[in-house]
């Protein structure tokens, strides 16, 4: 009964999501976060920073924090060989780029398929993630934005 | 004087202008407390304007309106008539303001008549208000809604008391006076927060309460007034307009993104062997040059704007302090970025002040050291290379030595044996470190807690340096060096791991090439790399070490395994750029040097701003991200560095007590001296490390002596055979107590290495305890107490002329430790002690059987057979020996331990290798021994 009355409060509120994929998994990042998406090219590292933090980088004359996304879900490191894209965001006046193995299609999805993360998914992941949508066939997990943004503690424990 | 009266004109003109809208708006709200405070500040502004440019008419008005308005503040209900007073005597100043600006002076006239009404009314005013404070609030005739603000404020006030506290706090916390004239440079969003939402004087635009048109803030480069005006004032003309700073900030960043752009074009062009797009690009290339220049000097002031306040100080100071001071200020229209300007106002406030209270002498101290009875203090400014330098100079009594020295010992911050290392430049310059005042009394004006620390921390915000050089009895100078601006500045690019990095010009003083075979090598001394530049040991630190600590960034950087120190070890080249922060030197090893480059400065992502190391980054010309090193970051990293190496010293020094018995490790220093032989000392006996310049070495009475620290120093040889070098800088090791000092001439210091010291063939050789293994290298491990008498055979007999031992001292040393007792025998002989030694307690306990008498005992605590503490308990109890003072000796000086000593009847407890605190120790027992000779 409740997934009726649920599908009943879906009417017109649904909104949209950017997929990418890292990893063979698919992920969502609310189109409205999303500034651009570039491809990453001449990362400067940044020593002493926290590992997820891929390092800095020159997008049309700003300056773009890169974000590993692989690292910050505790993900293997690429071994296709395929050139890495880097989603844009502006987060407080701050450019940061996600970089993901590449970018999927825009997807509109309601409440009608979300659901909380499950219990047993790993914390890394599930600190990040708001929720999970249930689509054909495969599974969406929502990535929230601040949440991925938030690494300043976890670099200082590192240091 | 003439800029300071037409800005005055300007800014009080539009003042007033504001006062008169707000004073209409007020009348009819008079519960809105945000009016009433804005109305206040600027009269008051106005008033601590006049006093400061001498202009009594106008102050003595403004004063007494005032006063009127502060009544009203302080609960008063304003009446119409006191409105239209106040709104008259406001006319009366744009009177006598319109005359001031026609003919340069305050015209002549007596305003006595608008003065007493002012009066008459704030003293009717406090009446209502005494007498309604004590009556219900809901009384108030013209409020009956009595406004909570107002209430609240009555509240505190109690009756019959006029509440000049209340004024005074209200002068504190408003924009006064002093902050008047310097304040054209603050920028809106850095106007002090007690400001209601200062916006640019457009009435007709502003909201009602926030209608707050503060003169003080949003004051662009050159105040002005707009003619366009609908209200009329002081019609003060210039061929100037109004800009928001905002707007000039916005242009600033669109013009660097300008340069940033040029530089990505020239780079790409220069790559092109001839390209159509040269010629163009070389105009645009001037023009964005000329563009920056442009808005650059939009944003300059002259230094004087944070001058201003200065005279008005000095005069404060003077009368309070009752010291004759004359304040010379030298380029004053020095420009600067404004930014720079407003970072810079506070801490050159304080080192003025400084200057004037603690730097100059008291008239009656000046006219006794035979000085002028005023004192100077001269401000200066003028424009060296990119940066701007700023000095403070007194001819004061200069900077007390030997107060910052007691004080420095006394907070802990350098030790008195550090403090001998370093010069009077050194020591003066611990000023700037953190909690050190040397203010004896603290006075009104300064020694309250902000002491130079801060001033030299704000001055390193914005990238500037302070320096000091003080001569006693002539005074002292102060000198700030800082970019004219922040926005832009000039940076040397390096490479270090592979990777670019910028290091600000401001701070590197040179670069020095360093390789294992040039005249600059870097050398190790216990894993810090010191760099030989100049006579001098300069520590240098890595970058790559320093940028590498993360092992995750190691593993990125897999295969570039070697850091630049160790390839400096090898042949290959390497730089070290030498920067100076603060009152520290060091070298930055980096690989590769390029060029210098003006850089942007765009600050770190919030995410990376914790990384002290960085300030910030930029985009270089080929359009890739560059970080900015911080050089302030790289000193703490230095500092660290050098504290933990003191510490683990210290934590070996206390090891090594233990090593004889235990087995131990110890830090020894490894050396070569006469052969190729591997040599050792514990490092802890060493004094210091010194390198001598052989010129200076002289010959006297048969053997080699040197000038050190004032006195002359015997140097001795290993061997008798040996000599020193022939020229260049002789390495000697430095052993030294309180009274003198020997040095020990080495051919090349090793080493200083942590290992077990196992003495394992002792040796029949003279000056040398035995070998030992270390480090899996054969060493030789010397015998320092065979040294000590070489050197001090004949110094003893001249040093008893001038301080004769009245009589010689007996004393009993018990150590189970060969090496402590040839160690520490010479050192208390040389002290004037006739010394026994036992190698056990038994032993000592058969020379009491005996009948020997000592005056006092030094006994180890670890020892086989009976412990030190088993042997005081067997002591204590003795006629014989039992009043003998007895002093432990021992590795372990944990509280507790001392005080299971004290009971055993140990009179003090004294570390190992404190050699000087045990004599020191010792001569505190000597009264009572004497005492215990005479009965």
């Amino acid at each position: 009964m409740t997934e009726v009355s649920d599908e009943n409060n879906e009417i017109g509120a649904t909104s949209e999501f950017v997929t990418v994929h890292i990893d063979g998994q698919l992920f969502g990042l609310p189109i409205e976060q999303v500034e651009d998406v570039f491809m990453p090219d001449a990362i400067t590292e940044v020593p002493l920073s926290n590992p997820e933090v891929a390092g800095v980088l020159n997008l049309r004359g700003r300056i773009v924090t890169a974000i590993d996304m692989r690292k910050r879900l505790g993900l293997p490191p690429r071994t296709d060989g395929g050139s890495p894209m880097a989603v844009g965001i502006e987060h407080q006046q701050e450019s940061y780029g996600l970089i993901i193995d590449r970018v999927g299609e825009v997807l509109r999805l309601g409440r009608r398929t979300f659901e909380k993360n499950p219990a047993n998914l790993d914390v890394r992941w599930s600190s990040i993630s708001a929720g999970v949508h249930r689509l054909d066939g495969k599974l969406l997990v929502l990535l929230d934005v601040e949440r991925i943004l938030d690494i300043t503690g976890e670099k200082l424990n590192a240091a | 004087m003439d800029d300071l009266l037409s800005e005055f004109l300007t800014e009080t003109a539009e003042s007033l202008d504001v006062v008169d809208v707000e004073l209409v708006k007020f009348e009819q709200e008079p519960t809105n407390s945000g009016i009433l405070d804005n109305i206040f500040r600027l009269v008051h502004t106005i008033k601590g304007t006049c006093g400061f440019l001498g202009l009594p008419r106008l102050e003595a008005l403004a004063h007494s309106a005032e006063t009127l308005m502060g009544k009203y503040r302080d609960g008063a209900t304003p009446t119409s008539e006191g409105v239209s007073l106040i709104l008259d005597t406001i006319d009366r100043l744009k009177e006598i303001l319109e005359q001031l600006e026609q003919e340069g002076s305050e015209p002549e006239g007596a305003d006595s008549d608008l003065i007493e009404k002012l009066d008459a009314t704030s003293a009717e005013a406090m009446k209502i208000m005494n007498g309604e404070s004590d009556e219900a609030p809901a009384e108030a005739p013209v409020a009956p809604a009595a406004a909570p603000v107002l209430q609240e404020q009555k509240l505190e006030v109690k009756p019959g008391e006029v509440s000049l506290e209340d004024l005074e706090a209200a002068f504190q916390s408003a924009p006064g006076p002093d902050d008047f004239g310097a304040e054209p440079a603050s920028s809106i969003d850095e106007a002090p927060a007690a400001v209601v939402e200062p916006e640019p004087p457009v009435p007709a635009e502003a909201p009602p309460v926030a209608k707050a048109p503060a003169a003080p803030a949003a004051k662009p480069a050159t105040a002005q007034k707009d003619d366009a005006k609908p209200k009329e004032g002081g019609a003060v003309k210039a061929q100037t307009i109004r800009v928001n700073v905002e707007t000039l900030e916005q242009l600033m960043t669109m013009v660097s993104e300008l340069v940033l752009t040029r530089n990505q074009l020239l780079e790409m062009v220069r790559r092109l062997d001839d390209s159509e797009f040269k010629v163009p690009l070389q105009r645009l290339s001037n023009v964005t040059a000329e563009l920056q220049e442009g808005v650059m000097k939009t944003r300059m002031q002259p230094i004087g704007n944070a001058w201003q306040k200065l005279p008005r100080i000095i005069r404060d100071l003077s009368k309070e302090l009752d010291k004759k001071i004359n304040l010379e200020m030298i380029g004053a229209e020095t420009e600067l970025d404004r930014q720079v300007l407003e970072q810079i106002k506070d801490p050159l406030t304080h080192m003025v002040r400084n200057s004037a209270d603690h730097g100059l002498e008291t008239t009656e101290g000046r006219i006794a050291a035979g000085k002028s009875e005023e004192g100077n203090v001269t401000l200066s400014a003028y424009h060296e290379g990119g940066h701007i330098i700023i000095k403070i100079a007194d001819d004061g009594q200069g900077l007390p030595t030997e107060k910052i020295k007691a004080k420095v010992i006394a907070n802990g911050i350098a030790t008195e044996a550090e403090l001998e290392e370093m010069s009077e430049n050194q020591i003066h310059k611990l000023i700037f470190h953190a909690g050190l005042s040397t203010a004896e009394k603290v006075t009104n004006v300064s020694g309250r807690g902000v002491g130079m620390d801060v001033v030299r921390t704000n001055i390193e915000l914005i990238g500037g340096t302070v320096d000091l050089v003080s001569v006693a009895g002539e005074g002292s100078t102060f000198m700030i060096k800082i970019p004219l601006t922040l926005a832009i500045v000039s940076a040397l690019i390096v490479e270090s791991s592979g990777q670019k990095f910028a290091i600000p010009q401001l701070a590197v003083l040179e670069l020095v090439k360093s390789n294992a075979n040039a005249e600059h090598r870097i050398e190790m001394i216990n894993d810090s790399p010191v760099l030989r530049l100049r006579n001098k040991l300069l520590p240098v630190i890595s970058m790559s070490k320093l940028l590498g600590n993360d092992p995750i960034a190691k593993i990125l950087e897999e295969g570039d395994d070697g850091t630049a120190a160790e390839a400096a070890a090898g042949d290959q080249n390497v730089f070290v750029v030498v920067v100076q922060v603060g009152g520290q030197t060091f070298g930055i090893v980096v690989d590769a040097v390029f060029h210098t480059e003006e850089i942007v400065v765009k600050p770190m992502s919030t995410m990376l701003r914790e990384i002290t190391m960085f300030s910030g980054n930029t985009i270089l010309g080929d359009g890739s991200v560059i970080l900015i090193v911080d050089p302030n970051g790289i000193a703490q990293a230095v500092a660290k560095d050098h504290g933990g190496g003191q510490e683990s010293t210290h934590v070996d020094a206390a090891e090594a007590g233990d090593l004889i018995g235990n087995d131990e490790k110890t830090a020894l220093l490894v050396f070569k001296s006469g052969s190729d032989d591997l040599k050792a000392v514990p490092l802890s006996l060493v004094t210091r490390l010194e390198e001598v310049d052989v010129a200076d070495i002289e010959r006297s009475n048969n053997r080699d002596l040197v000038q050190y620290r004032g006195k002359l120093m015997p140097l001795i040889y290993i061997d008798d055979n040996l000599t020193h070098k022939d020229e260049g800088l002789q390495p000697i090791l430095v052993f030294a107590d309180e009274t003198h000092s020997m040095g020990l001439v080495v051919d090349e210091i090793v080493d200083i290495v942590e290992d077990r010291l196992t003495i394992e063939i002792s040796s029949e050789k003279n000056g040398i305890v035995g070998s030992a293994v270390i480090k899996g290298k054969a060493t030789e491990v010397i015998d320092v107490g065979y040294y000590l008498p070489k050197a001090f055979d004949d110094w003893l007999e001249k040093r008893d002329i001038p301080n004769p031992v009245q009589r010689e001292l007996k004393l009993l040393l018990v150590d189970d430790s060969a090496f402590f007792r040839n160690l520490l025998s010479p050192l208390l002989a040389s002290a004037g002690y006739r010394v026994t030694m036992v190698e056990s307690a038994t032993e000592a306990l058969r020379l009491k059987d005996k009948g020997e008498h000592f005056d006092v005992i030094v006994s180890d605590i670890e020892m086989p057979e009976m412990d030190g503490i088993t042997f005081a308990g067997v002591l204590k109890g003795d006629s014989q020996w039992g009043a003998t003072p007895i002093i432990a000796l021992s590795s372990h000086t944990n509280p507790e331990v001392i005080a299971r000593g004290r009971a055993a009847g140990f009179r003090d407890y004294v570390a190992k290798f404190d050699r000087e605190g045990l004599i020191e120790s010792i001569r505190e027992c000597k009264p009572v021994s004497e005492n215990e000779a005479a009965a």
